[in-house]
C-alpha cells in the first residue's frame, strides 16, 4: 500500500485504464499538452497520443455531447470539465442524452461516459468557481453519481467508472487534490454503490461525503475527546443511488444522524438522507435529526465571508450535541 | 439515375407520405399522444440523401421529425407505428415515442427533442469510426432552426478541427416551429454560415429528390473519402405546422401554393410518366396498394399490440449486465 495524493491516484487510474482498452479516451479543457489544470491528467497525452488525450475547445456542453456520442459506438470517453460550475453548460447532454438514452431507447443504446469534475468552495475563489452540483446530478434518473473522499476511493471509483456501462458523474473537490492517503499497490476497483464505514461509533451517527467526510472525522474526535460522545462516521460516496439501506443500518445502531454537506440545504444531500430515515427508521431514533449545511447564499469572494458561508468541525460538535440536549 | 431506382424512390416517397397522413388520423383518433411532427413535403431530403448513403452502414441521427429517417434506415414501418401507439412490439419498446425513435440495428442512433442535440453526438459517433477505422459516415439531419443553437458552431469547430467523417445535412423548411426565417436568422442562405470553420457546405433544392442524390454523393464521397465533415443544405417545405398543436396560421396560402406546386413526389411522378416508364393509373394503383399495406399490415399491427407491462416501469434506467455492481473488475 502506497501513499499517494489524490491527484495522483486520479492520474493512475486514467493512465492504467488508457493502457487496458485502445477505446478509452480522456477529453476536457487543457487536460492534453498543459496536463490537466489539478494535474489528473499529467504526462498522458505524451504517452498515448493527441488522438486519446483531447484538448477540447471551451465548449463544455459539445464536448460532453461528442463523447456521449462517441460512447454509443464503443468508445469509453473520460470527460474532465475543469469545475462543476462549468457543468451547468453540459447538463443539457448530460441529463436530456447520456442519463435518458437507454430507457427510451427501450434499452438499444447506452452511454458509458465518466465525467469527473470539481466542486466546493476552496479558497476564494468567487461565486461562479465554488458551486456544489450534487444535488442537481443525484436527482437524475440513470446517473450515477459517485464522490471519493480519498485518494483510495478517488482511484477506485474512477477505475470502475470507466468499466460501468451507466454514464457516471464523478464529483471531486477543488480543495482534496493534494490530500494523501493510501491506495493499493495491485488493481482496486472500488464498488460504486453503497457507503463506508469511515470511523465506528455507538452514540450517533455523522453522514458526509467528499470533503465532508473530513468534517465529520475532526468532529469525531473532539467529541470523544472531550464529550465523552463516540461518532459513527459513514462515507456517502455514492450519491446515486444512495445506499438506503445502509443509512438505515447506521441509525438502527446509533439512534442519532447528523447529515453534513458542504452544500447549501434546500432539496440537498440532508434532506434526502434525512427522508430515508423517515422512511427506513422513522421509530429508531431518539432525537431528531439534523443537517449542517452551507447558508443559503453564493460563496462570496472576501475571506471571511467564505469562512462564515461554508460550515466546520465545529458546527457538527455543536449539532451532535444539539442531538444529546447538551448545549 | 436508372428508371426502375427512380421508381422504387417514388413508392418510398410516397409511401413515407401515406404513412404520416395515417400518423395525423391515429392522432386525432387519440391512438397517438403527446407531439407528433410530420414530414410531408421533405420527403425528397431523406430518400435522396439516403440514396447517396449506405443506409444500415452508415449512422445516422436526427431530431424529433424522425419518422421517416428511421424507416428510410431500415427500421420496419410496423414497428416505427407500435411506437407510435406506444407498444412493447414498439422499436423503443413504447418508452420512446414519436420524438424517440431508435433502431440500433440498422445504425439508426435515434430522434432527440431538444432542438441541436444531435450536432455533437453525431461528432462523437464520427469520432467512434475514426478510431475504430471503418468506412462508416456519421449523418446528422437537423432542420434550419436547429442551427441557431450553440451546439451547430461548436460541433462544426471541432468537426472540422479534427476532420471527422460526419455529413450534416439541414433541412431548411424556412420555419422554426412558427417563426420564418428571416425572422430569426440574420443569413437565411444556411450553407454560407459554416465557412467560418472551413468546412465544404452546399445548397440543394430539396424538392427534387434526384437533386438531392447528386449533391448528396459529392457530399458523401467528400467525408469518406476522409475529406473531414460537410454540410449540405437542402431547401424544402413542410406542408403540415411544426407539430399537431400548431394551427399553421402563420403561413400565406400564396407561399403554401407554390410549394405545394413542388411536391416532390409529383415531381418525380410527372418525370416517369414522361418518360413513358408510367402512366398515371399506375400511380393510382401504387397509392392504393400502398394505403391496404398500411391499413391491413401497420395499423392492425400497431393496434393489436400489447402495450410495455407495467412491471417493467422501471427497467432500461441502470445497466442490467452487472458492469456497475462488481466495481466493474470486468
Amino acid at each position: 500500500m502506497g501513499v499517494l495524493m489524490y491527484w495522483e491516484a486520479i492520474r493512475r487510474a486514467h493512465d492504467e485504464e488508457l493502457a487496458n482498452d485502445p477505446m478509452v479516451i480522456v477529453m476536457g479543457e487543457d487536460v492534453g499538452v498543459a496536463g490537466g489544470t489539478y494535474k489528473a491528467t499529467r504526462g498522458l497525452y505524451e504517452k498515448y497520443g493527441p488522438e486519446r488525450v483531447i484538448d477540447t475547445p471551451i465548449s463544455e456542453n459539445s464536448y460532453t455531447g461528442l463523447g456521449i456520442g462517441a460512447s454509443f459506438l464503443g468508445v469509453r470517453p473520460i470527460i474532465e470539465l475543469m469545475s462543476v460550475n462549468f457543468a451547468w453548460l453540459a447538463l443539457d447532454q448530460i441529463a436530456n442524452t447520456a442519463a435518458k438514452v437507454r430507457y427510451m431507447s427501450g434499452g438499444q443504446l447506452s452511454a458509458p461516459v465518466v465525467i469527473r469534475s470539481p466542486g466546493g468552495s476552496a479558497h476564494q475563489l468567487g461565486s461562479q468557481h465554488s458551486a456544489r452540483m450534487e444535488k442537481v446530478f443525484m436527482s437524475i434518473a440513470g446517473l450515477r453519481v459517485v464522490t471519493p473522499s480519498n485518494p483510495r476511493q478517488a482511484y477506485g471509483l474512477l477505475k470502475s467508472a470507466v468499466r460501468c456501462n451507466d454514464p457516471v458523474f464523478i464529483n471531486e473537490h477543488e480543495l482534496m487534490y493534494n490530500l494523501k492517503g493510501e491506495v493499493p499497490d495491485g488493481e482496486y476497483f472500488h464498488p460504486l454503490e453503497g457507503s463506508e464505514l469511515a470511523r465506528e461509533g455507538r452514540d450517533v451517527t455523522l453522514f458526509g461525503y467528499n470533503v465532508s467526510v473530513h468534517l465529520c472525522l475532526q468532529a469525531a474526535d473532539v467529541l470523544a475527546r472531550e464529550h465523552g460522545i463516540e461518532a459513527e462516521v459513514v462515507d456517502l460516496y455514492a450519491l446515486s443511488p444512495l445506499d438506503r439501506a445502509g443509512i438505515a443500518r447506521s441509525v438502527a445502531r446509533t439512534h442519532r444522524a447528523v447529515v453534513v454537506e458542504e452544500a447549501e440545504a434546500p432539496v440537498g444531500v440532508g434532506a434526502e438522507v434525512i427522508a430515508i430515515l423517515n422512511e427506513e427508521c422513522f421509530f429508531e431514533l431518539d432525537a431528531p435529526p439534523r443537517r449542517v449545511s452551507a447558508r443559503n447564499v453564493p460563496i462570496p469572494y472576501a475571506r471571511n465571508l467564505e469562512k462564515a458561508a461554508v460550515p466546520h468541525a465545529a458546527d457538527v460538535v455543536q449539532a451532535v450535541l444539539g442531538l444529546f440536549g447538551r448545549t | 439515375m436508372e428508371i426502375a431506382d427512380k421508381k422504387r424512390i417514388l413508392r418510398d416517397m410516397l409511401f413515407s407520405r401515406r404513412f404520416e397522413e395515417r400518423c395525423y388520423e391515429a392522432y386525432v383518433e387519440r391512438k397517438i399522444g403527446g407531439f407528433l411532427h410530420l414530414y410531408p413535403g421533405q420527403e425528397a431530403c431523406v430518400h435522396g440523401v439516403m440514396e447517396a448513403a449506405r443506409p444500415g452502414h452508415d449512422y445516422v441521427i436526427t431530431g424529433y421529425r424522425d419518422h421517416i429517417h428511421a424507416i428510410r434506415c431500415g427500421a420496419d414501418p410496423k414497428a416505427v407505428m407500435a411506437e407510435l401507439f406506444g407498444k412493447e412490439t414498439g422499436v423503443s419498446r413504447g418508452r420512446g415515442g414519436s420524438m424517440h425513435l431508435f433502431d440500433v440495428k440498422h445504425r439508426f442512433m435515434g430522434g432527440y427533442a431538444l432542438v441541436g442535440g444531435p450536432f455533437p453526438l453525431a461528432a462523437g459517433m464520427a469520432k467512434a469510426i475514426q478510431m475504430r477505422g471503418g468506412d462508416e459516415i456519421a449523418i446528422c439531419f437537423l432542420g434550419d432552426a436547429a442551427n441557431n443553437q450553440g451546439t451547430f458552431h461548436e460541433s462544426l469547430n471541432m468537426a472540422a478541427l479534427w476532420k471527422l467523417p460526419v455529413l450534416y445535412v439541414c433541412e431548411n423548411n424556412l420555419y422554426g416551429i412558427g417563426t420564418r426565417i428571416d425572422r430569426s436568422t440574420a443569413v437565411v442562405d444556411q450553407y454560407k454560415r459554416v465557412c467560418g470553420y472551413g468546412i465544404p457546405a452546399a445548397q440543394a433544392d430539396g424538392q427534387d429528390v434526384e437533386a438531392v442524390a447528386r449533391a448528396a454523393a459529392a457530399a458523401v464521397d467528400h467525408v469518406r473519402g476522409g475529406g473531414g465533415p460537410y454540410f449540405l443544405e437542402l431547401l424544402t417545405y413542410r406542408y403540415r405546422g411544426h407539430s399537431m398543436s400548431d394551427s399553421n396560421a402563420y403561413r400565406a396560402k400564396e407561399e403554401e401554393r407554390m410549394w405545394s406546386g413542388r411536391d416532390p413526389i409529383i415531381l418525380l411522378r410527372d418525370r416517369l410518366i414522361e418518360a413513358g416508364a408510367m402512366t398515371k393509373e399506375d400511380y393510382k394503383a401504387l397509392d392504393t396498394e400502398i394505403l391496404e399495406e398500411i391499413e391491413e399490415e401497420i395499423i392492425a399491427f400497431a393496434e393489436s399490440s400489447p402495450p410495455p407491462a407495467v412491471e417493467d416501469l422501471e427497467r432500461y434506467v441502470w445497466a442490467e449486465d452487472g458492469s456497475c455492481r462488481s466495481g466493474g473488475a470486468g
